[in-house]
């Protein structure tokens, strides 16, 4: 589904991502894993179109077309998600008004019928509750005055209500404590399946105990230096990351 | 400029829409401002004496006042004799009904989106709104008169009520703006065409909401409308004002002056979405909006709210206020000042509080982008007699790019240790990651932005009548198209 050629990305003139190249095949959960400063989170930014970094060479094929074309909200119809590591607030926009604005501008874009505020409600309300999210929630400002791991899990329902393709996880676990971990696990586990792919971006093994990867990938310095199955993340908990720069040199 | 501030710039960039010019004959008084010019404005509209003398006496107070230059706003000197200061459609006679009325007129109108024919009820489906329709120096139609008289209501344009109802408006004339108020309120009285007046008696709650549109046409003229609506005791009534403009070269000046006066219980709601020509890219053209309005609660318990959403105009200068004289009476100004491009502001409230238990609430919204200077102004004056008086003001502004200002200037006075002022000010910018984080849920740049910007102004936007709410939400999106963050 995803298919990313030496791609290299600079943003203000610094050089972030050097030649990254990653195939992720439809139904495929792969994590990638590596230091701060790796371009973990450079990589998500700039699957999902973010203006402030520059691509520079490479390619990446989604769905078989050339995504770094196309606009944020041309990817989102198409179906990328990205669960932010620091969601972003906006006052004076309810959860639920936000969603039902999104969700049919991109039904909209992909010539699909829009939905009403009452089937929009009945979804919401579902999906709501099998995150473990108040109804309370959907009616407060997007975002504003939610904990931590409230925020996460307001990404999650997201994800669950508009239905991408291909999900990018950034550091979904940074900041939640062990039951909101579990909850946001189930959260996306519910969603894995045959036509949906994610990329699960983290720095610790322990969300990988919950969201089992197909593949894991070590990034560093710009680059993927290593790949394997999911006992990766285990060695890399045991040696840590040096451990596998050695091995690469 | 950065790559971000470049791509939000892109967003904020849409013609005025209501920049055409209506093709018609127009009856056009010589240029200029003297006392020839004001007696002919007085028998074209058959005043009586009383009125005459009013203007005449406005007028010399006008011309030993000095113009004010203490906001923020920058201006080249206006030459006063350079304009017209009487503009009607030519007709032979008032019409009497829609069919009297030019067709270019009415087609004016439909294009702008505003209903001159009398909706059919569809019980509870379409809203009816009557409506006052002021093309230049004249009202050309006023609808849903005669049902409204049936309780007692008098809707119809001021030059109507001062032939019919003379002694009524007599009585209020002048009461909370006297010509000595300041050098445009001299200047409106003397010369003063045309606006609405209602009146609502005892008792009566005003069954639909009360509008007016000005429109502004021919070239070289000033508007100088003059507003007056009364709420006798217990009684209601909601009124909203739009006004458009042609896309001129020129600058115009609209002068006008708006008074309020609630008696006992009485409340009045007073909106307005204003969106005359602002100018172009560079700052040519554009309505100098010189407004005065003022809302008296006289009686006990009155209520008075102002709601503007200001998206037009070069420069804004206008400081809806209440004077709360009866004793827990309650006053409100909510407003939206939006500029863009070279537009300036300088906007804002005075809360003059004199009776016991009097509340007053302050939220003012500031949107600035382009390279617009928007300025909150606002007084709050408890006197000694505001025994247990209260404010609340909370004055929010938002930057769009890093070329735009925005100031606040809020002055309170208080003589009265038991009365309570609160104030709260906020300044944010758009950010590019806010803007990001919509984009990326599916939602187009210019989407991202309007919901922004709406959510910023939600609790003045739901002070609206519905139907006007998601008119001025559009209104938001569009006068910020192209504006870089």
């Amino acid at each position: 589904m995803l298919i990313i050629e030496n791609l290299k990305a600079e943003i203000e003139g610094r050089e972030i991502l050097k030649g990254f190249s990653l195939e992720v095949p439809a139904g495929a959960v792969h994590a990638i894993m590596g230091p701060n400063g790796a371009g973990k989170s450079t990589l998500a930014n700039i699957l999902a179109g973010h203006p402030a970094y520059k691509v520079t060479g490479g390619s990446v094929i989604f769905k078989g077309q050339d995504l770094l074309s196309l606009a944020p909200e041309a990817r989102a119809a198409l179906g990328v998600f990205l669960a932010f590591q620091y969601p972003i607030e906006i006052p004076g926009v309810g959860n639920s008004a936000f969603l039902k604005a999104a969700l049919n501008a991109q039904r909209r874009a992909r010539g699909e019928n829009e939905l009403d505020a009452f089937a929009m409600m009945k979804i919401l309300r579902e999906k709501a509750k099998a995150i473990g999210l108040s109804e309370d929630m959907l009616k407060r400002p997007l975002n504003v005055g939610f904990s931590g791991g409230e925020k996460k899990r307001n990404e999650i329902l997201q994800m669950a209500v508009l239905e991408p393709s291909f999900c990018i996880l950034d550091e979904t676990d940074s900041g939640l404590d062990i039951d909101a971990l579990r909850i946001v696990a189930d959260g996306v586990n519910a969603l894995r399946g045959p036509e949906r792919s994610m990329l699960v971006i983290t720095h610790y093994q322990r969300l990988l105990d919950y969201i089992k990867p197909d593949r894991v990938h070590v990034q560093m310095d710009g680059r993927i230096v290593r790949s394997g199955g999911p006992e990766l993340a285990l060695a890399l908990e045991a040696e840590g990351y040096a451990g596998v720069e050695e091995k690469s040199a | 400029m950065t790559q971000a501030d470049a791509n939000i710039a892109k967003l904020i960039d849409e013609p005025y829409k209501h920049g055409f010019v209506t093709e018609i004959e127009s009856d056009l008084a010589p240029l200029g401002l003297n006392e020839d010019i004001i007696r002919m404005i007085s028998a074209k509209k058959q005043e009586p004496q009383w009125l005459l003398d009013w203007r005449l006496e406005a007028f010399a107070k006008w011309q030993k006042m000095e113009e004010p230059n203490w906001a923020k706003v920058k201006y080249p000197p206006i030459d006063y004799q350079a304009i017209h200061y009487y503009a009607a459609p030519k007709a032979k006679s008032a019409p009497k009904s829609l069919d009297e009325v030019d067709p270019e007129l009415l087609r004016t109108y439909e294009k702008l989106g505003i209903p001159l024919k009398e909706q059919e009820w569809l019980a509870g489906v379409t809203p009816r709104v009557a409506v006052d329709a002021v093309f230049d120096s004249v009202s050309v139609a006023t609808t849903y008169k005669e049902e409204l008289g049936k309780q007692g209501i008098l809707f119809c344009s001021f030059s109507d009520a001062v032939k019919n109802h003379s002694d009524l408006v007599r009585r209020y004339l002048g009461l909370v703006v006297p010509p000595s108020d300041n050098y445009f309120a001299a200047l409106n009285a003397a010369v003063f065409t045309d606006g609405s007046f209602v009146y609502v008696p005892k008792g009566v709650r005003c069954p639909m909401e009360l509008s007016t549109y000005f429109r502004i046409n021919a070239e070289n003229t000033g508007q100088f409308e003059r507003t007056l609506i009364v709420a006798d005791d217990d009684s209601y009534v909601s009124y909203l004002e739009g006004c458009t403009a042609p896309k001129r070269d020129e600058n115009q000046l609209h002068a006008a002056v708006v008074e309020l006066v609630a008696h006992d219980r009485a409340e009045i709601k007073y909106a307005t979405v204003q969106n005359w020509y602002p100018g172009d890219a560079e700052g040519r053209g554009g309505i100098y909006n010189f407004v005065t309005k003022r809302g008296l609660c006289k009686g006990e318990g009155s209520r008075i709210s102002w709601t503007q959403v200001e998206t037009g105009s070069a420069i804004t200068w206008k400081y809806p206020s209440c004077v709360l004289a009866g004793d827990h009476s309650q006053g409100a100004f909510y407003s939206v000042a939006v500029t863009n491009n070279r537009q300036q502001a300088d906007t804002g409230s005075k809360m003059i509080h004199l009776g016991k238990d009097t509340k007053s609430t302050i939220i003012s919204k500031g949107i600035s982008a382009g390279k617009s200077q928007n300025t909150y102004r606002g007084l709050v004056k408890m006197a000694r007699s505001a025994k247990g008086a209260r404010n609340k003001t909370q004055c929010d502004s938002l930057l769009i790019g890093d070329k735009c200002g925005a100031h606040t200037v809020p002055t309170i006075e208080s003589r009265q240790p038991s009365a309570r002022v609160e104030h709260e000010a906020t300044t944010s910018r758009v950010s590019e990651d806010q803007l990001f984080y919509c984009r990326q849920r599916g939602l187009s740049a210019e989407e991202s932005l309007t919901l922004i910007v709406n959510g910023f102004c939600r609790e003045v936007l739901q002070e609206l009548p519905m139907e006007f709410a998601v008119e001025a939400q559009k209104l938001l999106g569009v006068s910020l198209e192209g504006s870089v963050g």
